[in-house]
């Protein structure tokens, strides 16, 4: 399956900004993650279609995930 | 910190000086300073440019003892703007010299009977105040330079651009940043124009002579400093993310979280955010010489701050905020860097609130008075602002009167003041600090942002209505608190999620004063603070119906969630039952 994954911020560090992948059925946030060797503590935020998601959130065909490390503003 | 200036700026003969103790004013500053100085001694029903208001202007309570973090200044009054109550709070360097020159608060009252303009200087010696008409239609930039020529480099400033003398209800209170750029502002509520109506240019400071305030167990004082400065390098937001990416870092995320409002709150997502995302600003600043590093105020470890040189390597604005980039950028349809940068030093320069006059510009638009997305006529129409043209000087009052000029519907504000960058559809917690502050739309009053979006302090469901009164109420209170320390807002990133920075905090005001607060006290300074805001806005005739958000936000879903603003109004009104 499709799945569109945007990086932002520290983690665009010698990995992208945003790329097309395709994974296997059933792959979480956290399979990703661990693909693009992200430790869990740096993916701080993650939405997936713009909701809130977890680690151990599925994807599924045509899914956007974004991820941030921790991040404040005001 | 053991007096008050207070000024009679419409005495006979000219304005009349008086330092006297603190009284009853005695244990408090920044927010908790004003707002008890503003419930106490103005007429609720004032005019808020005539003589009955006054403008107070404090120091926090850690300000000028050395404490990290601590250089923000409260500027009170009642607000043209909302006329309720009003404290904008800036950073810059103002706060910690007037704290170490021994001032707990400067009261500027009545109103000068003439139209000259003053300018007051302070330093270790005394006060001296003068009329000045030279300085009249001064830019912030220029006048300070012209300060600094007169009183020397060592100097910090309290300032109005035009936009303040002209009494504009946009008008920001400027204060002068460690290098003298007067890019800090008291923004919100359009306290400059207070300063203009007072018939006052500029407040000169200068500490040379003054040491840091001793605190009263100096040992304790320096190891809760350790631990603090510790705990913010620690905390990933703000050890790494702000310092390298400054408040703009925002931008992307708030557009992922589909709440970044575009096209006037119409939609929650911007196709140009990442040509003016923090990432974008970051890379660009260091391309050109400058950089995303840079501290507000000494004493600031965080350097959330930054510089931006055009692309000649020259200096053009400080690094944009996240709020004006919105305001000017996206919710105009601008996606041009350079532009926002531009309008970000007009609107330093002119002395002007970034978010009022980006939002009335996009209303502005919304009006097709100028083209959606036209940079270059939106930079027109803030230097009309600052030439005080009819056109400008209906900008320059706001978006709720650019609305109501141009017969625009939906109109962005609460309180007569402009929302910030947040959908309150979309994060339905900052829906709720800006229907219910005091302040009006006011993100920092209540930063819901850090737990619906950022999972600061636990994480709330931003599109659900469950959670967020709650979450608003302690946010408020914590910041009321936290207002009145002069500390920035941004160690609440660090101080809600690490314990013992939070207890550090505790350390640092309880070594410094010799009392015993614990967590409960800093809710209860909070409280108390906005039960005496909300007594004031009620005594000046706001009623519930106040504390809600405009019409389109219950009525118009926004994509690409599909959701309208679903907090009751039963629950609005039972945030303040404690």
């Amino acid at each position: 399956m499709k799945v569109t994954v945007k990086l932002f911020a520290s983690l665009r560090k010698d990995r992208f900004a945003v790329d097309d992948f395709d994974y296997q059925e059933g792959t979480t946030v956290g399979h990703i993650l661990a693909s693009l060797n992200i430790p869990e503590e740096e993916a701080a935020i993650i939405f997936i279609n713009a909701r809130h998601g977890e680690p151990d959130s599925p994807l599924k065909e045509g899914d956007l995930l974004a991820i941030f490390p921790p991040v404040g503003g005001g | 910190m053991d007096k008050i200036l207070r000024v009679d700026m419409g005495a006979e003969g000219g304005p009349k000086m008086q330092v006297e103790s603190l009284g009853e004013y005695a244990g408090l500053g920044g927010r908790a300073m004003t707002s008890s100085v503003v419930a106490k001694e103005v007429p609720p029903f004032c005019h808020p440019l005539g003589g009955e208001n006054k403008l107070v202007i404090a120091p926090g309570l850690l300000s000028g003892t050395g404490a990290a973090m601590s250089g923000r200044l409260s500027v009170g009054c009642k607000s043209p703007l909302t006329g309720g109550i009003k404290e904008a709070n800036s950073g810059g360097q103002p706060a910690q010299v007037l704290a170490r020159l021994g001032y707990g608060a400067i009261i500027l009252e009545g109103k000068p009977q003439g139209d000259d303009l003053y300018k007051v200087i302070i330093n270790k010696d005394g006060v001296k105040i003068e009329a000045d008409n030279s300085l009249k239609m001064m830019t912030n930039y220029d006048l300070v330079v012209r300060m600094k020529a007169e009183y020397g480099d060592k100097i910090a400033c309290i300032s109005i651009g035009p936009a303040g003398e002209m009494k504009m209800q946009s008008a920001s209170v400027a204060c002068t940043d460690p290098e003298q750029r007067p890019s800090r502002h008291a923004g919100r509520g359009g306290v400059g124009a207070v300063m203009g109506a007072k018939g006052v240019k500029v407040i000169v400071l200068d500490d040379t002579g003054c040491k840091a305030r001793p605190p009263k167990d100096l040992q304790k004082f320096r190891e809760a400093n350790k631990i603090f400065v510790e705990g913010l390098s620690r905390h990933p937001v703000t050890g790494q993310a702000l310092p390298a990416y400054g408040t703009n870092v925002l931008t992307n995320i708030l557009n992922e979280a589909g709440a970044y409002p575009t096209g006037n709150f119409k939609t929650g997502q911007f196709v140009g955010a990442g040509k003016i995302s923090g990432e974008t600003f970051a890379e660009l600043e260091t391309k050109r010489g400058a950089g995303p590093t840079h501290a507000c105020h000494r004493g600031c470890v965080i350097r959330c701050s930054g510089i931006y040189n055009d692309k000649d390597g020259k200096f053009l604005s400080k690094q944009p905020e996240y709020e004006t980039v919105w305001a000017h950028g996206g919710h105009c349809g601008i996606d041009d860097p350079d532009a926002i940068a531009m309008l970000d030093f007009l609107d330093d320069t002119y002395g002007l609130d970034t978010i009022e006059t980006g939002v009335a510009i996009g209303v502005a638009m919304q009006a097709g008075v100028v083209k959606y997305g036209d940079a270059q006529a939106a930079i027109n129409l803030v230097k009309e602002i600052g030439k005080g043209t009819p056109l400008g000087r209906i900008l320059g009052s706001g978006a709720a009167v650019t609305g109501k000029v141009f017969g625009v519907e939906k109109v962005p504000v609460v309180k007569g003041q402009a929302m910030p960058a947040y959908d309150p559809r979309a994060v339905q917690g900052i829906g709720v600090t800006y229907a219910t502050s005091p302040m009006g739309a006011d993100h920092t009053a209540g930063y819901s942002i850090a737990t619906n979006i950022l999972k600061s302090g636990g994480f709330v469901d931003p599109l659900k209505p469950e959670g967020q009164v709650a979450l608003s109420r302690n946010l408020q209170v914590a910041t009321a608190a936290i207002d009145s320390t002069g500390m920035c807002l941004f160690i609440a990133f660090a101080i809600l999620d690490q314990p013992d920075t939070f207890q550090s905090l505790l350390d640092l005001l309880n070594s410094f004063y010799g009392l015993e607060l614990t967590a409960d006290s800093v809710t209860e300074l909070g409280k108390k603070v906005l039960k005496i805001e909300r007594d004031f806005n009620k005594r000046a005739g706001f009623t519930k119906e106040d504390d809600r958000l405009p019409r389109f936000f219950y009525t118009d879903p926004v994509l690409p969630h599909d959701i309208k603003f679903l907090v009751k109004d039963e629950e609005l009104d039972s945030l303040f039952d404690w």
